[in-house]
């Protein structure tokens, strides 16, 4: 029995709710007939349209490019025409704009075959990462060509998978890790290699034992007297996948706040990124395509799906039979974090994990009350912050003196506003206070 | 229509009135035992302190025009700890005022539940102290033996009244504590099961200590205040015997009193307590340290009512001075 690693302060246990999608085999959506393309799917500038309308677009073809600043380029899902450039629904920013492709449904999907990427150079590796549109597709959309050249100054020396998955609800990782154990590994070796380092941890919550058993078996397949890759089952307690969190349940390393992972010599991928980067480098396939939860009692049939980017909400509604009269919350991402929508038409962007239809059962919208101040909200902050203090200058009109509890170190995770008794919304009060506080 | 709103969607089952109303639920054993010690007008008491604390609530609520919240049961719970803390001999008409001092200025006048700077409960019992200083420190009932529940009622205080033993202690001295209230076993069984005059509901530190430990169980309260202010009183009490250095009995001093309802119940109120688990040490060894200064050295035999209202303001001054570790505090430090 191996131990269980997690980080040792705060965290929640929120009800696994994975029930309904982990047994499903990951399933190809039909293309649909409109693909939204929002321009602006990374952390850093959006692209720049390299079409135009009615030009005609093959699967894999570059349609946006990134003039300045970070960021990767941008491709057509499928064959089609360009039908606009105009904007689309976006869960975070309301409206993005984006381009409209209208589906050739004539031409076979794009073919690609394996490439002997062992014989290439770093730089060709990380080309072709780049080249791919790779972007943290775990959530935070982060441009993963520069996770894989960290600063001269901070010598790396451990990549780490995150496999942890600890959002409610979602199953996609899971699915891929079950389904595409082998590509996983294969896109870890890639990113060791770029990197030039040997040790591979691939971090799992213990709640998904076949996971971690086919990840086992591919990693033990995968090692070499140059290469160890190593499975390390993780307590089942969010945030276990924060990527500060995990580094330090796995290597015991506190990275320090507003640094990036490779201070301390850290790299971490989402298992799906490391998927994708194993498309990208092996089968020289551009990023277009996203592995999906769709779950909760609102929608007629749960579902693990691979979909376009770009398809719809409202086209993923409609294959799986419609919403039930129940539905009572649309929420892009997990439980935790994600985003509630009040719309169908948004599109699918690189980094959307989940579209969940909650039922009224599931969430919980009680109006809130004063703060009673039980402090379980100190004891459930991994950053070990003062939420409530947070949201009590806030509701003070005081937002800009909240800096001295640490406002710009929460990200956010919702531990806090999850065990407050009063239903009281503290990720609201703490976006509220980063816009006013001072640095 | 979809509803939207920041995240977290999901929370946990935990609620304001789910924790109030447990709290009050383990009030209730020691409020049923006081009806077999004390006789059948601690309920009446009990229940005119809790009907008046709603009442007022409601009405000051409406007066202010904030949200009538009378269903969360924090006011419940403040009307039965009035009730257990005053002798169970005084005139039912006195919680009344206690619940309009608690609720009306203690509570909704600094801004309603959770921003109140001390304990309505206490702050109610200080106020009536003050104001009926006879009733508040005489209208002590000796308990009864044969659960002959209605024998009080209708007979004048003065024939019935008895002395609290720390009362005995304080003026009259070891021997004639040993003398009414027994010594050994026999002693600390009657104490510990509530047979000992009191106010209403401290009496039973069988029961309290039972509801306490429920509340652990259940992740409502934690150990910190209650252990440490326990301990603390065990421990000075112990040094500072009548007797000489380390001649005191801390087994005794903790049953006596309200040492048991005090640390269970209301010296670690989530509003009035520290929140930082380190602040709630030096917040409960304070509560124990001035509930013994005033046991031996203060003008009344009890003093854990105005050991925690002394420490009740330095909560803020606590939290203020020790923060949670931050996991990865902003080079440079911030503000």
């Amino acid at each position: 029995m191996v131990s269980l690693l997690t980080f040792p302060k705060g965290g929640v246990h929120p009800p696994a709710s994975k029930g309904l999608t982990e047994n499903l085999v990951i399933e190809v959506m039909p293309v649909p007939d409109e693909l939204e393309i929002i321009l602006g799917q990374h952390i850093g500038a959006p692209c720049t349209p390299t079409v135009a309308p009615k030009d005609a677009v093959q699967e894999g073809q570059v349609i946006g490019e990134v003039t300045k600043g970070l960021g990767v380029p941008l491709h057509a899902p499928v064959a089609g025409t360009i039908k606009t450039l105009g904007m689309s629904g976006h869960p975070m920013r309301v409206s993005a704009p984006s381009i409209t492709i209208q589906t050739n449904k004539e031409v076979p999907p794009a073919q690609y075959s394996r490439c002997d990427w062992q014989k290439l150079s770093k730089e060709e590796l990380l080309a072709k990462v780049h080249g791919a549109g790779i972007i943290g597709i775990g959530g935070a959309g982060f441009p993963s060509h520069v996770k894989l050249s960290p600063p001269p100054d901070n010598p790396v020396d451990t990549l780490i998978l995150n496999g942890a998955e600890c959002e409610p609800y979602i199953t996609a990782d899971h699915r891929q890790m079950l389904e595409n154990s082998k590509e996983i590994v294969e896109g870890a070796l890639v990113i060791l290699k770029i990197l030039g380092i040997k040790k591979c941890f691939i971090g799992i919550e213990n709640n998904k034992p076949d996971a971690i058993k086919a990840m086992t078996e591919a990693a033990a397949a995968a090692s070499t007297r140059e290469y160890t890759l190593v499975v390390q089952p993780l307590q089942v307690k969010y945030p276990q996948g924060s990527e500060k969190q995990l580094i330090q349940a796995i290597t015991g390393r506190k990275v320090p706040g507003f640094a990036l992972p490779s201070a301390v010599g850290v790299v971490v991928h989402n298992v799906s990124t490391a998927k994708a980067i194993y498309d990208a480098v092996v089968l020289t396939k551009p990023l277009y395509e996203k592995v999906m939860t769709i779950s909760g009692k609102g929608i007629r049939r749960p579902a693990n799906l691979l979909v376009k980017v770009g398809t719809k909400v409202s086209d993923i509604v409609e294959y799986l039979g419609g919403v039930t009269p129940e539905l009572s919350k649309i929420v892009m991402g997990g439980p935790m974090m994600g985003f509630a929508v009040s719309s169908l038409d948004i599109p699918v962007t690189k980094t959307t994990s989940s579209v969940l239809f909650l039922a009224a059962d599931e969430i919980d919208t009680t109006p809130h009350s004063q703060c009673i101040r039980c402090g379980w909200c100190l004891e459930a902050c991994p950053m070990g912050l003062e939420p409530k203090e947070i949201a009590l200058y806030v509701e003070a009109g005081r937002p800009q003196d909240t800096g001295q509890f640490g406002v710009f170190e929460c990200f956010e995770c919702g531990c806090c506003a999850y065990v407050c008794p009063a239903k009281r919304p503290l990720v609201q009060f703490v976006r509220l206070a980063k816009m006013k506080a001072k640095r | 229509m979809w509803k939207v709103s920041v995240s977290p969607h999901v929370k946990s089952g935990e609620s304001v009135e789910k924790i109030m109303w447990t709290v009050v639920a383990c009030l209730v054993p020691p409020l049923v035992l006081s009806i077999f010690i004390f006789g059948i007008q601690t309920l009446i008491i009990t229940a005119v302190s809790v009907a008046s604390c709603v009442a007022v609530e409601a009405a000051t609520q409406k007066a202010l025009g904030r949200r009538v919240t009378i269903g969360d049961g924090s006011a419940v719970i403040t009307g039965m700890l009035i009730a257990f803390v005053i002798p169970p001999g005084v005139s039912p008409l006195l919680p009344v005022l206690g619940a309009v001092m608690a609720i009306v200025i203690g509570k909704h006048l600094l801004g309603g539940i959770g921003y109140n700077i001390f304990n309505p409960a206490l702050l109610a019992r200080a106020f009536l102290l003050a104001t009926f200083p006879v009733a508040m420190t005489s209208a002590w009932l000796p308990p009864l033996s044969d659960m002959a529940i209605f024998s009080y009622l209708g007979t004048p205080i003065d024939a019935i009244a008895t002395a609290t033993p720390l009362a005995v202690l304080k003026t009259q001295g070891l021997g004639a504590f040993t003398d009414q209230f027994g010594v050994g076993a026999n002693l600390y069984t009657n104490f510990f099961l509530g047979w000992r005059p009191g106010s209403i509901g401290e009496t039973s530190g069988l029961l309290i200590v039972l509801g306490g430990l429920y509340l652990l169980y259940r992740g409502y309260i934690t150990w910190h205040i209650p252990v440490t202010v326990i301990t603390t009183i065990g421990l000075l009490s112990w040094c500072f015997g009548s007797e000489g250095l380390f001649s005191g009995d801390p087994l005794l001093a903790v049953l006596s009193g309200g040492a048991l309802l005090g640390a269970f119940f209301m010296a670690n109120d989530y509003v009035t307590c520290p929140t930082n688990k380190t602040s709630q040490l030096i917040y409960g060894v304070g509560v124990g340290a001035l509930t013994v200064l005033i046991r031996l050295k203060g003008g009344y035999p009890e003093g854990i009512c105005y050991a925690i209202l002394l420490m009740n303001p330095l909560s803020p001054v606590l939290d203020g001075f020790f923060k949670p570790k931050r996991f990865a505090p902003l080079q440079g430090g911030a503000k």
